[in-house]
């Protein structure tokens, strides 16, 4: 029969949708909310670092010129060459020249010894922005006289004060000003390494420009009429790269200062990605168990002839403008938050920030926590398909599945196809991007898997001969409606990622502890000319301190590979050469035997070389992998402006973690011994204070000779570190927040549906204690159970970085980890007994009427 | 007179452990248009299972469903769901109104589903005629069964049904209210002409019909008119 003639065709109408859509969203707007409050945190934590981003980006092109001070920075390791000086002499309308090196000062007010970066300038540097001191004035004056700058730390260290002299080398200055800030100097550099400036004139007479050292030459400059740079630089550059000077203009700066930050803001946005996703899964939790609650008003709809895709249609609506208004109010709150940023990571920071609102992130924020909500919220949804009218009719039909519809696999694959897209554009690479999807996807599975599991096993091991309470309390972990999966994996998420960063910043500290400790050296001496290396030994054993290592080190470049040269890596990739082998400076030492360290992996340790023979060397085994280098080839180094050419004779496997000096590349005796080479020394001071007395006496006899104290390095990295980890862990803190909000949602949906039974159980007589028991014996077992799969996933997580990321020895520091597995486990509990009270305190009718 | 409803050798069966279970075998009848009629039998019987599939709410294992000479089986979800929209009204023992709606809203929905002009006045007289003019505003939860089984009747009518089925529509009701409730129902079906199915095992109810069709385990055992005219 022909039937469709009798059917009017009618067309979706779409006005009619929003109006249902808003209708049907009357009595759950708050829930709804509450839903999408999970990523509201993530969405704020987004738009935050994109506007940190965008200003950060403004501000750099704005201040720029500040960070370079000059308009050409022309800079080499060693002096400039005859044949370039006419170039140099010939740019710019004003010049300035610095000689910036390591090397130790010397406080005779507090006798206080501190490895510092010493720049000796001439001219008007900086053109562009002002080394900042205090007072102002002597940021100019300390030029006309025999005065120096000190950086404010060391102000701080050693107590020093304007007009207080300073040693540097065999001179004496007096200290005009402290420094505040210097061009392109942040909080973390000058901790790490302290500005001291002295005037160019005076640098010859502290002697400290000796053969050997390690001096950084800079030529400033700068243009009093617009000058094309670029085009300048295009024509300077064959003869600067020949002379091996690199240049900087203000446009590099430019890109250099935005690339690095770039990578910093990328991280950070992955960070708050995550507490995005960990609140997406919230969010279709939640919708999961609304859609759940709909299944009679939308067979309802069917009824009244409401076809199946507009049915998915309202709701779809409903979740979009949920969506916009989470993602709007995430918006707002990053907004606010990114005035914030700047503070958090002022140490990091080159240069003063804005904090104006980014509508650019503002309006990424919103699109996509609308695309990722959606994207979530519909794997629940696209089961409304699936609902029959005939759930009016049979109120069991209603245990239809929702979760089996075949199309939720391409909801899945759309979901992993965004996140992994997502991450593209943050790491801007397809292996990193796969590989945090892929990590991302192995913590759900194992979080999914270990609620799947319990489960499964507490439906086998609930004994009858249990208490009922305990019975009752367990049994809510896998009955309908429970919340232990999203609860497990928002909680265990979480929980890992937080670990993760304590594990992580822990081995880090304890490995850089650990090479301090015992009897091994804590002070490395090195600069050492090579007459002063016997007397320098000499006054150590004075001191009563070991000479624990004493090595000659020679700085190479390598020019060859098995005949391949840098131009020819160049040409042909399948060499698999890294160009930067022959870009890389490398120091290098000769000997006759191993050190304790090393370990020949393949060919055979020669500690003498034989004059009509290649020479042959020792490589260490990174040095072979990365270079695909191997016994038996030929490499051609440049040892000064000599070519040598040398056959790898064998691989050496080299343990770095330990405080001695380690060597990529280990010449035999007889080769070396002529060439241009400063000394190391390696000794151990018991503590702070004969290590000053012994510093003291070094820099007084040998004021060349720098000194790595390692206790201050220690300092130094625990300072870094801690300040790294201010700034994750602030950015983690809304992984933490969000998990908070899904855990809060979650438990509220959950009494949504427990609240009958809650009223059930109080209706015929059980105890305000006992309900309070059930509950909290539920949500002890998740918040335990997820703490502990979190900070297994965390010691796995931090095994696998430590082991292929840092290359260092796995160790776990349980203490933060049993810190945050009660903290994790009370907070589910408090949470979901603050939840549950309202069934407690009011009486059964009046909440089975409000819900 | 013209039938409304044609079932022929109409079977439904469900697979449930393994084992096929048959709830309805081999049902033959017609309804003529504007009739009214009653299907009653214990519970379990299958009449609620015969008036889901008579509706187009569910499909049959094997026979055919011929409404308005509309066959529907091998019709999509989405084509079934006009038909319910343009030729069917319902009446269900837990009234079925959408909780999020008030009761006007509730009655317009048919109508703004047709896309129809003038549907809050329409509405509006619906609840005049069931009495509830003054309650319109009002979500389902602020009635009483009685109330909202009306503003189900004023719902049914809205669309204007060529045929209505009634699932137990006095189910949730006490006597009284069932009552007014019935006479409501038969009366607004005469004035609107509409052919009333109901499924009932309420023989007092079924005894106000002009027809009644007795189903035992799933068959169809006695077809009687009644002296209703």
């Amino acid at each position: 029969m022909e039937n469709t003639g009798l059917i009017t065709r009618r067309k979706v109408n779409i006005r009619w949708l929003f109006e249902m859509a808003l209708r049907d969203s009357r009595k759950n707007r708050s829930r709804l909310l509450l839903f999408i409050s999970s990523i509201i945190f993530g969405i704020a934590a987004l738009v935050a670092i994109y506007s940190f981003r965008y200003n950060l980006q403004k501000d750099i092109d704005a201040q720029a010129a500040t960070l370079v001070g000059a308009d050409l920075v022309i800079s080499g390791n060693k002096p400039a060459a005859t044949s370039i000086k006419p170039l140099l002499d010939s740019l710019g309308d004003k010049r300035s020249e610095e000689r910036s090196f390591a090397s130790m000062i010397f406080f005779p007010k507090g006798k206080g010894t501190r490895l510092v970066q010493v720049r000796a300038l001439t001219g008007a540097y900086p053109y562009y922005g002002s080394l900042e001191t205090e007072p102002a004035s002597a940021g100019q004056d300390f030029k006309k006289g025999q005065m120096a700058l000190v950086d404010k730390t060391l102000a701080l260290q050693f107590n020093v004060r304007v007009n207080d002299s300073v040693k540097v080398g065999e001179m004496t200055f007096v200290v005009a000003g402290i420094l505040d800030k210097a061009p392109g100097q942040t909080g973390i550099s000058s901790s790490v390494a302290p500005i001291v400036y002295i005037p160019l004139h005076f640098l010859e007479q502290t002697g400290l420009q000796k053969k050997g050292s390690r001096i950084n030459y800079s030529y400033f400059y700068k243009y009093d009429q617009p000058v094309d740079i670029d085009k300048l630089v295009k024509r300077i550059e064959p003869r600067t790269d020949k002379a091996e000077m690199n240049i900087e203009t203000v446009k590099s700066r430019k890109e250099n200062t935005g690339r690095s930050f770039g990578d910093l803001t990328r991280f950070l946005s992955l960070v708050g990605f995550i507490a995005l996703l960990l609140g997406c899964v919230g969010v279709a939790s939640a919708i999961h168990i609304y859609i759940r609650e709909k299944i009679a008003s939308i067979a309802i709809m069917r009824c009244l002839g409401v076809k199946a895709f507009e049915a998915f249609l309202i709701y779809l609506i409903q979740i979009i403008g949920i969506g916009i208004i989470g993602s709007v109010s995430g918006a707002a709150l990053g907004s606010v938050i990114q005035h914030v940023l700047p503070v958090v990571m002022r140490d990091f920071l080159p240069i003063t920030m804005s904090t104006d609102i980014s509508w650019l992130a503002v309006g990424q924020g919103i699109l996509l926590g609308v695309i990722i909500s959606v994207l979530f919220a519909l794997l629940p949804l696209i089961a409304i398909r699936n609902i029959s009218p005939l759930n009016t009719l049979r109120a069991d039909y209603s245990d239809v599945s929702l979760s089996r519809d075949p199309l939720r696999w391409f909801v899945y694959l759309l979901i992993v196809i965004f996140v992994m897209t997502f991450t593209f554009f943050q790491l801007d690479s397809w292996i990193a991007s796969i590989f945090f999807t892929i990590g991302i996807l192995i913590a759900f599975l194992i979080l999914s898997f270990t609620a799947w599991l319990l489960m499964k096993l507490m439906r086998i091991f609930i004994k009858s001969t249990w208490g009922y309470l305990f019975r009752q309390g367990f049994a809510n972990l896998y009955r309908p409606n429970n919340q232990t999966i999203i609860l497990i994996v928002s909680i265990g998420l979480s929980t890992a990622f937080i670990c993760t960063l304590f594990f992580i910043q822990s081995i880090l500290m304890g490995q850089v502890k650990l090479s301090s400790s015992g009897n091994q050296s804590n002070m490395i001496l090195f600069d050492i000319q090579t007459n002063q290396e016997d007397s320098l030994a000499k006054l150590t054993r004075q001191q009563h301190l070991p000479v624990m290592q004493q090595v000659p080190i020679v700085a190479i470049r390598l020019e060859k590979i098995n005949n391949k040269t840098q131009a020819d890596v160049k040409k042909d990739s399948t060499l698999h050469i890294p160009v930067r082998a022959f870009t890389y400076e490398y120091r290098v030492t000769y000997r006759d035997s191993l050190s304790a360290t090393e370990k020949i992996t393949d060919g055979k340790w020669v500690g003498k070389a034989d004059a009509s023979e290649d020479i042959p060397v020792s490589i260490e085994q990174n040095f072979s992998r990365r270079n695909h280098v191997k016994v038996g080839d030929h490499l051609t180094f440049n040892v000064q402006g000599v070519s040598m050419s040398t056959v790898v004779a064998s691989i050496r496997q080299v343990n770095w973690n330990k405080i001695q000096t380690n060597f990529q590349i280990v010449f035999p005796k007889g080769v070396l011994e002529d060439a241009p080479q400063f000394h190391v020394l390696l000794t151990h001071v018991p503590s702070a204070a004969v290590s000053a007395q012994y510093q003291k006496a070094v820099v007084q006899r040998f004021p060349n000779v720098s000194i790595i104290d390692l206790g201050l390095i220690l300092n130094v990295v625990d300072e870094l570190l801690d300040k790294i980890g201010y700034v994750i862990r602030f950015m983690s803190a809304f992984s933490i927040i969000t998990g908070i909000v899904v855990l809060i949602a979650s438990v509220r949906i959950s009494k949504y549906q427990r609240i009958r039974e809650s009223v059930l159980l109080r209706t015929i007589g059980a105890s305000r204690r006992q309900i309070f028991t059930i509950t909290a014996l539920e949500y002890l077992f998740l918040g335990v159970l997820s703490a502990l799969t979190g900070i297994v996933i965390a010691v796995s997580g931090t095994w696998l970085l430590a082991k292929y990321s840092f290359e260092i020895p796995f160790t776990i520091n349980l203490i933060p980890a049993l810190i945050l597995f009660f903290i994790v486990s009370a907070l589910t509990v408090i949470i979901g007994l603050l939840n549950g009270r309202g069934a407690l305190n009011r009486p059964p009718l009046e909440i089975l009427r409000a819900n | 007179m013209e039938n409304i409803l044609s079932i022929s050798n109409l079977t439904k069966t469900y697979q449930s452990a393994g084992r096929t279970l048959t709830v309805l075998e081999d049902i033959n009848f017609s309804i003529s248009a504007g009739s009214t009629n009653a299907i009653v039998g214990p519970s379990g019987s299958g009449k609620t299972t015969l008036l889901g599939l008579c509706a187009g709410l569910d499909r049959a294992s094997s026979g055919t469903v011929e409404l308005n000479g509309i066959n529907l089986s091998g019709m999509s979800e989405d084509q079934l769901a006009q038909i319910r929209n343009q030729y069917i009204g319902f009446i269900f023992q837990n009234f079925q109104l959408l909780p999020t709606l008030t009761a006007i809203e509730n009655v317009m929905v048919p109508l703004e589903l047709r896309g129809e002009k003038n549907i809050r006045s329409r509405a509006t007289d619906l609840l005049e005629k069931v009495g509830l003019a003054d309650r319109g505003h009002h979500y389902p939860a602020q009635l009483s069964g009685g109330e909202q089984q009306r503003v189900s009747l004023a719902r049914a009518f809205s669309n204007a049904p060529r045929i209505l089925f009634a699932d137990e529509p006095t189910g949730n009701l006490d006597a009284e209210t069932s009552e007014k409730v019935v006479k409501l129902l038969f009366d607004l079906n005469k004035e609107a002409g509409t052919t009333l199915v109901v499924v009932t095992h309420d023989l007092e109810l079924a005894a106000r019909t002009q027809r009644i069709l007795r189903i035992k385990g799933g068959h169809l055992i006695a077809d009687e008119l009644t002296d209703n005219k």
